[in-house]
């Protein structure tokens, strides 16, 4: 009998992030663009902090990036994340930043800068959260 | 030039510092106020103002009903965290220069560790107003502790100047080498070894093993602080602010900090060390002694270069040349640090700042004309009257 992998922890959605985390569903990693002076921000916020407009659209990005920072959480564990996980610190090609896991990797495997890409997984509550793994892996 | 320099320290005062205190957080906030009073030669009812930051759960309404303080004119609660203690003392400051009260306390009271675990992972969203941001976008991938975020950042730092754990391990032992001589330490009569730290477990592996971080603590300190033309008048000799200020620039986020640019620089230290400087008219070189916020190993290095006390990218050799050994240029966290001494989220190594400008520190260091203490994104300049 093959056991049944248990699901990752329902992330925290929040007004602000709910755009976010719909678009997840479709297996659609966005950023939140400025519908009036169309700059991209993360994380989400209401305002645009260069013109101030509160209008948003939720832009596709291309889901491919680079690693900046990754480590290893050990203790104390986190529930729901027993099993080694690498929490990576992403810069996306559009130029904004999103943190995640980087999977399909051993740690040492990893170099700084090191080309990835984004894909989802079923998390509880009935949500897709999107991860990131090596380009082609 | 500011015009903090006309307030004064003019008393400290702490509870015990331990894994269990049996007492409420209540309790130990009212105590070590009341001792910082004593220790000023001040009463409660000379109090007319108190100032804390977040993620303390006492009231001040609460402690002027135990303290019987006459009447409050000022309050106020500095964001941040730990980040904010050193700006709890410029809230302070601040207040008795506008003239807005007289004598103000500063406190910071817990059982983070009897009571609740600080270091444990959070899990739902912290409540509003706690200082903290962005968590949403860290928690549903399992980075859930402090000692994950600061790793975060700290790992880049360490791969672009080539640290590894193994060499933080000179943090950590000089840090329980400080605490070794203070009875008021967790790690009193404890140094540890280099290889005790590596043979200690990771937290956040290949950045943090235990050893390399601050341990919960249960405790209470605080400050009196007044004019320094009536601390003259006190029971301690006056220990003056030269300088306090705050340096929070878009788009740095208090510990989930990772969408400003660039890890290696700690760009809000940066700032703050600049406007200390420049408020006060001091330099790097006339610092003689530090106490730096050091909840984990390599922000210690960081704080060193933002302070410009080493180059950007030297503050490993700086530490391991011997430079913040008690006998060395620039002796850091001389109590042992939140590290050694105990993790009352910084206000305890600001009181050690004091103490090394009054001349009463377990590891004092001689001629000290003016002493730093850093919190990251708040911090100060003591010096004597």
């Amino acid at each position: 009998m093959v056991e049944e992998k248990q699901l990752r922890p329902e992330p925290w959605v929040t007004r602000d992030s709910q755009f976010f985390w719909d678009a997840a569903k479709q297996d659609e990693l966005v950023g939140q663009c400025c519908a009036d002076c169309g700059v991209l921000r993360s994380p989400p916020r209401p305002m645009c902090p260069d013109c101030h407009s509160l209008k948003s659209t939720a832009q596709r990005l291309s889901g491919r990036g680079t690693v900046y920072s990754w480590v290893i959480p050990r203790h104390p564990v986190v529930p729901g994340f027993e099993e080694t996980h690498i929490v990576a610190v992403i810069n996306l090609e559009e130029g904004i930043r999103f943190v995640s896991n980087l999977c399909d990797i051993e740690y040492d495997e990893v170099k700084p800068d090191m080309p990835v890409e984004v894909f989802f997984e079923d998390t509880q509550g009935g949500y897709r959260i999107p991860l990131f793994r090596p380009v082609g892996s | 030039m500011g015009n903090l320099d006309k307030v004064a320290v003019a008393g400290i005062g702490n509870t015990e510092f331990s894994k269990n205190s049996g007492r409420s957080e209540n309790q130990l906030a009212a105590e070590c106020i009341k001792s910082a009073l004593d220790d000023a030669g001040l009463t409660p009812s000379d109090v007319d103002g108190m100032v804390t930051f977040t993620i303390d759960n006492n009231e001040d309404v609460a402690l002027i009903r135990n303290l019987g303080v006459d009447a409050l004119s000022y309050s106020s609660r500095v964001p941040h965290g730990g980040g904010g203690s050193g700006g709890a003392l410029v809230h302070a400051a601040g207040a008795i220069v506008a003239g807005l009260a007289n004598v103000v306390v500063v406190w910071r009271a817990m059982n983070e560790r009897s009571e609740y675990r600080f270091g444990q992972p959070n899990q739902s969203p912290p409540a509003p107003g706690g200082g903290a941001t962005s968590m949403e976008w860290s928690v549903p991938w399992g980075a859930a502790t402090p000692a994950c975020w600061q790793s975060m950042v700290s790992q880049r730092y360490m791969v672009e100047f080539g640290v590894k754990n193994e060499d933080l391990a000179h943090v950590a032992v000089l840090m329980r080498k400080h605490a070794a001589n203070n009875p008021n330490a967790f790690g009193y009569e404890r140094p540890i070894t280099l290889e005790d730290h590596q043979n200690s477990r990771w937290i956040v592996e290949p950045i943090l093993r235990l050893l390399d971080c601050c341990q919960e603590s249960d405790g209470g300190q605080a400050f009196v602080l007044t004019s320094l033309a009536r601390a003259r008048d006190l029971k301690q000799p006056p220990v003056r602010i030269c300088a306090g200020a705050q340096h929070v620039p878009y788009p740095v986020d208090s510990i989930t900090n990772f969408y400003q640019g660039d890890f290696t620089e700690m760009v809000t230290t940066m700032g703050m060390a600049r406007k200390l400087y420049e408020q006060s008219g001091i330099g790097p070189s006339e610092i003689q002694v530090a106490q730096l916020y050091d909840h984990f190993t390599p922000i210690v290095l960081q704080h060193l270069e933002a302070w410009d006390f080493c180059n950007k990218g030297e503050g490993m050799d700086f530490v391991r040349d011997g430079n913040c050994e008690l006998e060395g240029r620039l002796p850091i966290n001389t109590h042992g640090g939140l590290i050694g001494e105990a993790y009352i989220h910084g206000l305890n190594s600001a009181a050690e700042a004091v103490r090394q400008i009054r001349g009463t520190a377990i590891n004092q260091i001689a001629n000290v004309e003016h002493s730093a203490f850093s919190s990251g994104m708040t911090g100060l300049i003591f010096g004597r009257d």
